[in-house]
């Protein structure tokens, strides 16, 4: 029973994510005026990329792109996407926080298991913006753990049956989306991989197979961000509406992303340290004091 | 096993490999400037899958836009030999196919063909953006029916084009960059 509901969830994250990923270019081109490719492009792309013959550079780069696929595989497996929770009782956010970065490091050693200095740069630039957002993120749930006082993210999901934490502590919920933007790698926070800059940063020497695999990734990392966002902060969701609150939030995360420039990565630091950081303390402040509507 | 020859699973890729194909964003001379406007809103690009990728490791497409120097022809072999193997290479306008105005430059090849193998030629000076995405088109015909096969032809010829890569470059061997 558990195997199926991974595999649920696995499959839910592999179609609705790439479906996602394309609608995401059809609005981003729509907003610049243009047609755009066909909803099923990423599919494509997926596919194509796998089906070419690619170049390794060694041991740790092949062990760090399987690394960052299982590590975020497994990170999927313990989110609830709304009631379809393939661990019950385990899916605790601090497992989920502690697991997330395992995909992270993997994607971090491989690249830089390329040599090349591109890739390095792009590396440091992901891991410093992390330190960015993790911060406030963290501490925005904190004060949602505290208020609920637990940990699970199905309990934490069912103690909203009343109100949506989002209206309750909607600071925390405005840092909390702020922070999504930079772990989606959205426009403002693209900085890890500029293209313009350090040639796709982590990825410049991903060749044909190896690409597929981390654009699969992606997918699932996306899907492990905003479903953990919608899960804390949007309500009570059974499967189908999870999967509208998670279009609505990508929708969203897109449409902002296909307007703004992109920052320099000290600029990326000092915003999140600043501004998200001082209202997620707000937040924990109003929490303590007992402020919450 | 004969160049055309393909299994199924090489068609189905193939017709994959059609609908998205990656351009290197890299440009060598004057068409370059026809790019912006085929990948913007006016002509938009992105609607056939296609769309520039920074880095040779990711692409399937390389255009020689235009005029090709000696010194650049250099980064070009390099380039193309980085990128992942079924690979398509695109000669913009008459620069690419006999030199062009700068048919009698001592700085600039006149034939490209002799160099890396090419799929497809664009004709014009320079071509426009419906050419361009008309060339695209017939490009991903090509791929479709497995006539691009230059990939193939450069594998199966290596010593011939290493030979007129290593004349035109003069002496010095084609691997080395920085011992120029």
């Amino acid at each position: 029973m558990t195997i199926l509901k991974v595999i649920a969830v696995l499959l839910t994250g592999f179609f609705v994510g790439l479906t996602l990923e394309g609608i995401a270019r059809k609005i981003m081109a729509r907003v610049q005026r243009r047609y755009g490719p066909p909803w099923y492009q990423n599919f494509i792309d997926v596919f194509k990329a796998l089906s070419k013959r690619g170049i390794s550079h060694g041991w740790i780069f092949d062990f760090g792109i399987l690394m960052a696929l299982g590590g975020v595989i497994a990170t999927l497996a313990f989110v609830p996407l709304g009631d379809l929770v393939a661990f019950p009782g385990l899916d605790n956010i601090f497992i989920i926080v502690y697991l997330f970065a395992v995909g992270a490091l993997g994607m971090a050693m491989g690249m830089v298991g390329s040599g090349n200095p591109n890739a390095s740069i792009g590396v440091a630039r992901a891991l410093t913006q992390m330190l960015g957002y993790e911060l406030p993120y963290l501490i925005s749930i904190a004060g949602v753990l505290y208020y609920y006082k637990t940990s699970s993210v199905s309990g934490l999901m069912m103690a909203q049956q009343d109100t949506w934490t989002l209206f309750k502590m909607p600071i925390g919920g405005i840092v909390a989306f702020v922070s999504l933007l930079g772990m989606l790698g959205k426009k403002p926070f693209d900085t890890p991989i500029a293209p313009a800059e350090i040639a796709s940063g982590p990825m410049v020497e991903l060749s044909a197979k190896y690409m597929g695999l981390l654009m699969l990734m992606h997918t699932f990392s996306i899907f492990v961000e905003i479903g953990l966002f919608v899960d804390i902060f949007l309500g009570v969701s059974n499967y189908f509406t999870f999967l509208l609150k998670f279009t609505i939030v990508w929708i969203i995360a897109t449409l902002i992303s296909s307007v703004l420039p992109r920052f320099r990565i000290e600029q990326v630091v000092k915003f999140y340290w600043k501004v998200p950081l001082s209202l997620a303390f707000v937040q924990v402040l109003f929490v303590l004091l007992g402020w919450v509507f | 096993m004969a160049v055309d020859e393909r299994s199924l699973w090489e068609k189905i890729a193939d017709k994959l490999r059609s609908r998205s194909l990656w351009m290197l964003h890299y440009c060598t001379g004057c068409g370059a400037m026809e790019l912006p406007p085929t990948m913007t809103s006016r002509f938009d690009m992105e609607r056939f899958g296609m769309g520039p990728m920074a880095t040779p490791r990711q692409a399937d497409i390389l255009f020689i836009t235009g005029y090709l120097s000696a010194k650049t022809l250099r980064r070009v072999i390099y380039t193309y030999e980085k990128m992942a193997e079924p690979r398509y290479v695109i000669g913009f306008g008459s620069c690419t196919l006999n030199g062009g105005i700068y048919y009698d430059s001592y700085a600039t090849i006149n034939r490209l063909d002799y160099y890396i193998p090419v799929d497809l030629y664009i004709a014009g000076c320079m071509p426009r953006p419906e050419a361009l995405l008309e060339a695209f088109n017939e490009l991903m015909r090509m791929i479709r029916r497995g006539e691009a096969n230059g990939w193939k032809k450069y594998k199966e010829n290596y010593e011939w084009y290493k030979q007129n890569q290593i004349r035109s470059l003069g002496e010095v061997f084609v691997h080395d960059e920085f011992h120029e």
